[in-house]
């Protein structure tokens, strides 16, 4: 039976930090599932399933001397594992405008009331310092339609909003 | 007719390279109408090849005519199907019966001109587009020991690297 915990590394990034935390894993019979990683700024930071049959303690201390090298935050939690419980996402929204505050929040909370699911989500700030420009792209299930999230944004008129059906082919 | 199997990767008959059909027999039909039966056996499926159920013969079915708003040739027989132009690159979400349970992003021709078989043994040429063209083109690939897996992109980059 797996035992699936998931590990949050947050710190500077710098090359060379996946190949050390993933052999110190392994060296140690942590087999990973699902992971993550993105620079979000100028800081590295990754999410990893990590199947590992000891506690989360024991975890921990495999992965802290490693973290301590990199100057990385280290993190662990126990989750249930599920993998191959993906859901297909239906739905692809793109928006853009000048940054300000409270994009993020007015948006989202519209797509939820109209059936959004969000199964992914980056942002960006773009643009120049003088004029900076907030980019968001979700992917995600709509299960009241692509109409409805398209009305439920409709009166944000400072923002420009895409929502486009996610065909997937399957062969 | 049969539901047959459909096999997965890392299956090695997946990877190999089939061969063209020579004869147009009433074994070739029921290979054609055990495709399709395995085909529309599973989820969403739209196109199956041959190699999926592990004969190595030239042979896909394609049908992208339940999906609603989608220029289409119907159920298609392909055999022996060759692509002999592209035009255009669109990416596209894939997912395949031998790779169960992922989802990628795949570029493929936005137009294509394909010539291929019928059951007969009759030469047939087709104008496709968009969903039913990357529909034939993920088959075809499966004739040539191809999966999408082998032409993932990133969702996120680039169809091309702009050039400076």
């Amino acid at each position: 039976m797996a035992h699936w915990q998931m590990l949050t590394l947050v710190g500077k990034d710098q090359p060379g930090i996946v190949a050390a935390v993933s052999a110190v894993l392994y060296k140690n019979n942590a087999n990973l599932g699902e992971a993550a990683m993105q620079r979000l700024g100028a800081n590295f930071t990754i999410m990893m399933m990590v199947d590992y049959a000891g506690s989360a303690e024991d975890l921990l201390s495999i992965v802290t001397p490693v973290a301590a090298r990199f100057g990385l935050k280290e993190h662990v939690d126990v989750i249930e594992g599920r993998l191959h419980a993906h859901l297909q996402a239906d739905v692809s929204i793109s928006l853009y405008g000048a940054d300000r505050a409270g994009i993020v929040a007015s948006a989202t909370e519209r797509l939820a009331q109209a059936g959004l699911h969000i199964l992914a989500l980056h942002t960006d700030v773009a643009g120049t310092e003088e004029k900076p420009v907030f980019v968001m792209e979700i992917s995600g299930h709509a299960a009241q339609g692509v109409e409805a999230l398209r009305e439920a944004v409709d009166d944000l008129d400072d923002l420009e909003i895409h929502i486009d059906p996610l065909q997937t082919m399957i062969g | 007719m049969a539901i047959l199997d459909v096999l997965t990767y890392p299956d090695p008959l997946l990877k190999q390279v089939a061969a063209p059909v020579t004869e147009f027999d009433s074994s070739l039909a029921r290979l054609a109408e055990d495709l399709e039966q395995t085909m529309r056996a599973g989820p969403g499926g739209v196109g199956i090849a041959a190699p999926q159920v592990g004969v190595l013969l030239r042979v896909v079915i394609v049908d992208v005519s339940s999906r609603p708003g989608i220029p289409n040739h119907g159920r298609l027989v392909l055999v022996n199907p060759e692509i002999q132009r592209w035009k255009g690159m669109v990416k596209g979400r894939e997912g395949c019966l031998s790779v169960p349970d992922f989802i990628g992003t795949v570029i493929r021709a936005e137009h294509i001109t394909l010539q291929a078989q019928d059951i007969h043994g009759g030469t047939q040429q087709y104008q496709m587009q968009g969903y039913e063209a990357r529909a034939v083109q993920h088959e075809v690939d499966h004739l040539d020991g191809l999966l999408f897996l082998d032409r993932l992109v990133s969702r996120h980059h680039d169809l091309k690297p702009r050039q400076s």
